[in-house]
């Protein structure tokens, strides 16, 4: 088999560039996990980046970007292995966010773990900047998907995970959609096939906030029972509170004791999470707060 | 008579032959690998097949997933289902981040005849050469269709290479060199240059060869390559033979016709025509019948040509 090569490469990764990746990431969750209270300070921090950045733009998604803060911070403080000085490391975990709004709460989580300056967040949505108003792979280090148009990232990810097997790589496949997203029918043209090819380094969550841009989606468009339809695609399915970070470490821990099958996390959320006046608001789904709100918001977020 | 071969089975071919080569060469299909021939790799590498089912838009997002992992994919299915019914995925997935993916659908243009417009594939050529990024090739036989496929694979980015149904005669020797964004004339003339692609370059050899009998001497040029486009043969075949015929089997907008007639409008304006499908979409029927409906016949091209001469200045 040619694949030789590539098995030494899994096997024996350079070792000086693991010992300095070892290094690198002291801070992370490879070397020295951190506890629940730090991840929450940390996805703390999360909201206020996306206050402050949509604010400053005076556009973006806040309300799916809030509802997200803690899934994202799990996987990229304590979960991923991930080498932001190296976003193209072959080896390393994918993370795809296919509900494309989201960028604001994805580019913060790459620049709090190094990915670029901190400071560039603040140029969301202005012209040249390499934070897009949604994200583009071309453009930002660390961003996987270009992404916007929805029900599209699960097939991308299943792309990714069959290629990890055919180069008879380790690395695993995370996947955030929405739940107005699994409206799109792709969506359930990729859950069918990613339990069709037995994909079980592949894990989908749901962001289950049960808004839409129009309102509720028992209103909009009903998804449920959400969780059995996953199930009933074959996936090992998990529901969580996904503002509890320990509840999001079991289950991502849990997926990767799973074989033969992907696994589905249904986290419920709720959108605006952590700001009064934006929770459960489906007017701060696609609404920047005003300079007067963000100082009302950041306050709560202190 | 010349010899006739299947674009489609020389596709299949040279990716057995790729796939022997390159193990990073990875086949998609929508349940359509029989008609497509991806059959044919599949048979050898199925390791490196995935058969993604009647899902085009799914499909088309895993081919940028394992390309933007290291592979080079091709994935096929019928023309009119991979552009149309997946533009979207395309746009999103695999022309912006420019991923290595080759889309390569058989049953182009209306040559699959009797299945009916639902299967016409004529907007196809318009919809992808749209897209920033792309390459968009449509090979005039089996001998061209083996080497774009081949040089897709060795060429970094998102290509579009549109085979037929139907078999297509051999015109194209085997010393032929196709090259990316390369014309080939085919044959000189002074009067009149016909520009074709795909199985309208045959039609126009021919025509070419009855017009001599009216004293018309024909360049016929085979524009392979619709997107990057060669803009010096055009350019060249104006200034040189003072009017220009465009033949494709795809409508008159957006395909080859509007694509060489910008570059004659900017650089050389001269008399030009348009052979191609009308502006209506087709019953059922032979493919040859329904290419007469539509003129794309060599007595077509005969007449569009002696009526294009009559416009000379």
């Amino acid at each position: 088999m040619p694949s030789k090569k590539r098995r030494t490469i899994r096997a024996n990764p350079s070792a000086s560039a693991a010992k300095a990746r070892a290094e690198a990431t002291s801070s992370q969750a490879i070397a020295k996990p951190l506890t629940v209270e730090a991840l929450k300070e940390r996805a703390k921090k999360l909201r206020r980046h996306i206050i402050a950045m949509t604010a400053r733009a005076g556009s973006g998604h806040p309300g799916g970007s809030l509802s997200s803060a803690e899934i994202i911070t799990a996987l990229y403080f304590n979960f991923l292995r991930h080498d932001p000085r190296d976003p193209r490391w072959p080896d390393r975990d994918r993370f795809v966010l296919s509900k494309g709004h989201a960028a604001p709460l994805l580019y913060a989580a790459l620049a709090e773990t190094g990915y670029f300056p901190v400071e560039e967040l603040l140029t969301l949505r202005k012209l040249d900047s390499r934070m897009q108003g949604h994200t583009d792979m071309t453009t930002t280090p660390g961003v996987e998907m270009s992404a916007g148009s929805l029900g599209q990232g699960l097939s991308f990810s299943i792309g990714i995970a069959l290629a990890a097997r055919l180069d008879r790589r380790d690395y695993r496949v995370y996947v955030l959609l929405g739940d107005g997203e699994c409206d799109e029918g792709q969506v359930w043209e990729a859950a069918m096939a990613a339990s069709h090819y037995k994909v079980d380094n592949l894990v989908a969550i749901v962001d289950r906030n049960q808004q839409q841009i129009d309102g509720w989606t028992y209103d909009v468009m009903d998804t449920e029972p959400l969780a059995e339809k996953w199930r009933s695609f074959g996936w090992h399915t998990i529901e969580v509170d996904g503002h509890e970070l320990a509840q999001i470490l079991a289950a991502l821990d849990e997926a990767k004791q799973v074989k033969g099958r992907p696994t589905a996390i249904i986290a419920h959320t709720t959108k605006g999470k952590g700001v009064s006046f934006m929770e459960n608001n489906p007017e701060f789904h696609g609404r920047a707060p005003t300079p007067e709100e963000a100082e009302r918001a950041l306050k709560e977020l202190e | 008579m010349a010899l006739e071969r299947y674009t489609r089975e020389a596709y299949g071919n040279a990716l057995l032959q790729l796939g022997r080569e390159n193990e990073d060469i990875v086949v998609l299909d929508a349940d359509l690998s029989r008609s497509t021939m991806t059959r044919i790799f599949a048979m050898e590498f199925p390791h490196r097949f995935f058969d993604c089912g009647i899902a085009e838009q799914n499909m088309m997002g895993i081919a940028a997933g394992l390309a933007a992992s290291g592979k080079t994919v091709f994935a096929s299915t019928f023309a009119v289902f991979a552009s149309s019914r997946c533009y979207d995925q395309v746009r999103m997935s695999i022309a912006q981040p420019r991923q290595n993916v080759k889309i390569v659908p058989s049953h182009g243009g209306i040559t699959v005849g009797e299945d009916g417009f639902s299967h016409h594939s004529i907007e196809d050529l318009a919809l992808m050469c749209s897209f920033p990024n792309f390459t968009v090739i449509v090979p005039a036989d089996a001998v061209e269709a083996a080497q774009a496929v081949r040089a897709a694979a060795n060429t970094y980015g998102p290509f579009y290479i549109r085979l037929c149904r139907p078999k297509t005669p051999l015109i194209l020797g085997e010393d032929y060199r196709f090259i990316i964004g390369k014309a080939a004339t085919l044959r000189e003339g002074k009067d009149v240059t016909i520009i074709a692609c795909g199985l309208m370059v045959a039609r126009a050899l021919q025509a070419a060869h009855n017009l001599i009998r009216d004293g018309i001497d024909c360049r016929v040029v085979n524009m392979s390559t619709l997107k990057p486009l060669d803009e010096d043969v055009i350019v060249k075949a104006a200034k040189e033979t003072g009017a220009i015929l465009t033949a494709e089997e795809h409508l008159q907008h957006g395909g080859l016709g509007s694509r060489v007639s910008q570059v004659v409008a900017r650089y050389h304006p001269v008399p030009m025509s348009f052979l191609a499908i009308r502006d209506f979409y087709s019953p059922s029927g032979k493919p040859e019948e329904l290419m007469e409906r539509h003129g794309l016949t060599v007595e077509g091209i005969e007449q569009a040509v002696r009526s294009l001469i009559s416009r000379k200045p």
